[in-house]
């Protein structure tokens, strides 16, 4: 099992790094989403797949011997809670500044880095653009 | 004091400020004084943490009293307390300049977020988990994502969305790398790690590991070359955002660098010889950018850049003297910077702008301004007898013991490069005269400000501490190879997290 899921998680991070390299925020967006998943992914296969029995002691016993490892998806619970909040954050962050900058192209962000601005005598490049 | 209050109490603080503020969000002139008063308490808690840890206890606490290696554990050494009362210390003077309400510090959101990054910053710096913190990393980005563009110009949201996307690829491959040390491992908590690491029998293994640290932390803390985010993005920010950005982000990636090459992944020649060449590479290009930029923020944040190389130096460097110099470097360059941009701010308000083009004349409209600039501006260029001076030395004289003469010969080229742009700041803003009102001056009125006592008790208070370690460096030296000392002997370390419960491994 564990090789086609590091074929899965390979596939999904190559694809994310293909989505954030492109100059669209919307894809760099899914790109994350992907990119946190295959991390996601990756935590589950390092806790290692060999049982999915549940890992709850039985009643009068302390200890456990074969059982799936509850680690991981504590953890990767936790993950996804946290990606979910920056990716919601990230969405609305998109939508506020394609409202206000009708740009979805990253190359031609450069509000806050206008090209010609650095060495202009008679204005500062911040105020010139507001 | 109980070890248990000690160590939670600098989280508790900022957290409850966070949930009260938010609770206030109708009144922001309320809101500004709970944060204020919440700063003061998590800067006397963080006092009390600090005395507790100076004769080198190290105290350590299981939340929700799992047993260490399988709870989250909190754990403060010197470097950690110290960590966290710099960051208190940084949370009353903002709080103190931001007092006014001035560039949106009056919004309803704004304080919360404010607390929560002070929150995600203490939890970086105290955890023993190294998942956990990866969770405190995110809280700490999440506030900043929200400070960074909550006054919603076209400049912070275009700044916010590079900064947003590179953080968060970042944050992704730490999170890889947690996922690939657990599985190599079987474990999180870092005094576990430093054990069970050393035990792995492929060495291939962990130095990629350690790279795979070095790249996340690295970016966190802008090293060569992953420093893009930070002049994209950080001078967009209001004046007081800017300095806790500036004191306090950059710094989480250099602490959790040195906590995982101290106890994780002790450096390696190559490290070492790796490191020590993004050392120089970040000090060299960030001092180079500084150079060619002609606004205040941007000047000043590049130097934050070339600063981290001098820090990194340490890291590469490894032995007692030079982990100590990178811990006073991180002390003294957090008050001078956040200093620096606190004084920036107060310009911008007396002459309407920030390009040091269309501004000039300080000097004469606000003399003590002048004095109170040449301080943290002189500091951070090195010149003695200020803080700078003695934590560049700290730096300077492991790099000459041990031979690596191009990393000393390329920190003190860099102190020297670093004047120069301060005295083009003083050249431009402060000195020569005030250029003759243009038609733009009049956009330019509106960022014109009152200049409150607040933000002179904040700048002075900053520059009074660093003289006060320019003057009397004896106890911060003393200090800080204390905390070098406790980093390179990993077993007090183990054992205050661990105790002598070795039996579980």
């Amino acid at each position: 099992m564990e090789p086609l899921y590091v074929l899965a998680i390979a596939v999904m991070a190559g694809v994310a790094a293909y989505l954030l390299m492109s100059r669209n925020v919307l894809r760099m967006v899914l790109g994350l989403l992907l990119l946190g998943n295959s991390a996601n992914l990756t935590i589950f296969v390092a806790g290692r797949m060999k049982s999915s029995l549940p890992p709850l002691v039985s009643a009068g016993e302390t200890t456990i011997a074969v059982s799936a490892n509850p680690l991981p998806q504590a953890l990767i619970l936790t993950a996804i809670v946290i990606s979910f909040s920056l990716t919601a954050f990230t969405v609305v962050m998109l939508q506020r500044s394609h409202a206000r900058l009708h740009i979805i192209d990253t190359d031609d962000m450069r509000f806050a880095e206008p090209e010609s601005a650095e060495i202009n005598l008679q204005s500062s490049p911040r105020e010139a653009k507001q | 004091m109980p070890s248990d209050l000690l160590l939670t109490a600098p989280i508790a603080i900022p957290l409850g400020a966070l949930a009260l503020t938010t609770a206030l969000w109708r009144m922001p002139a309320l809101q500004r004084h709970v944060s204020l008063a919440a700063s003061m308490a998590f800067l006397a808690a963080a006092i009390a943490l600090l005395r507790a840890t100076l004769d080198g206890t190290i105290l350590a606490t299981n939340f929700g009293s799992w047993p260490a290696p399988f709870g989250i554990s909190f754990v403060a050494d010197r470097l950690s307390a110290a960590m966290v009362l710099i960051t208190a210390i940084m949370a009353v003077a903002t709080a103190v300049y931001q007092l006014d309400g001035s560039e949106n510090t009056d919004r309803p959101l704004y304080q919360p977020l404010y607390h929560g990054l002070l929150a995600g910053v203490t939890g970086a710096f105290m955890t023993g988990d190294i998942f956990n913190m990866y969770v405190w990393f995110e809280i700490m980005l999440i506030s900043s994502f929200g400070m960074l563009i909550l006054g919603g110009t076209k400049e912070q949201l275009d700044a916010g969305v590079k900064y947003v996307t590179l953080n968060l690829v970042m944050t992704t491959i730490f999170l890889v790398g947690v996922a690939f040390l657990y599985g190599a491992t079987g474990t999180l908590n870092m005094a576990d790690l430093a054990g069970k690491v050393q035990n792995i029998d492929n060495p291939g293994l962990v130095t990629s590991l350690s790279v795979l640290f070095l790249l996340a932390f690295g970016s966190k803390a802008a090293i060569f070359p992953l420093f893009f985010w930070l002049p994209a993005s950080y001078h967009t920010a209001a004046t007081p955002v800017l300095a806790i950005f500036a004191a306090l982000l950059t710094k989480v990636g250099v602490y959790a660098m040195v906590r995982t090459f101290g106890l994780i992944f002790p450096v390696t020649e190559m490290m070492s010889y790796i490191v020590g060449l993004l050392a120089i590479l970040t000090m060299i290009t960030g001092v180079l950018g500084a150079a060619s930029h002609f606004d205040i923020r941007k000047i000043l944040s590049f130097h934050i850049i070339s600063q981290i190389g001098y820090m990194l130096v340490g890291i590469a460097l490894a032995t007692p003297l030079a982990l100590a110099g990178s811990v006073l470097y991180i002390i003294h360059h957090i008050i001078v910077k956040a200093n620096l941009f606190l004084i920036g701010g107060v310009v911008r308000k007396m002459t309407g702008s920030y390009h040091l083009k269309s501004i000039g004349g300080v000097h004469r409209t606000a003399p003590f301004l002048a004095i109170l600039f040449c301080i943290p501006a002189l500091s951070l260029a090195g010149l003695p007898p200020l803080s700078g001076f003695w934590a560049k030395f700290l730096v300077i004289k492991p790099s000459l013991d041990l031979e690596r003469w191009y990393l000393a010969g390329t920190a003190l080229l860099v102190g020297l490069l670093t004047l120069y742009s301060m005295l083009k700041i003083w050249n431009e803003a402060f000195w020569k005269a005030a250029p003759t009102p243009s038609n733009h001056d009049r956009t330019e009125a509106t960022n014109v400000g009152k200049v409150g006592v607040a933000h002179y008790v904040a700048i002075i208070s900053l520059a009074v501490m660093t003289l006060a370690i320019g003057l009397n460096p004896e106890p911060f030296v003393t200090f800080s190879i204390g905390a070098a000392e406790q980093l390179t002997d990993r077993t007090a370390y183990i054992h205050a997290v661990l105790g002598d419960s070795d039996a579980l491994r």
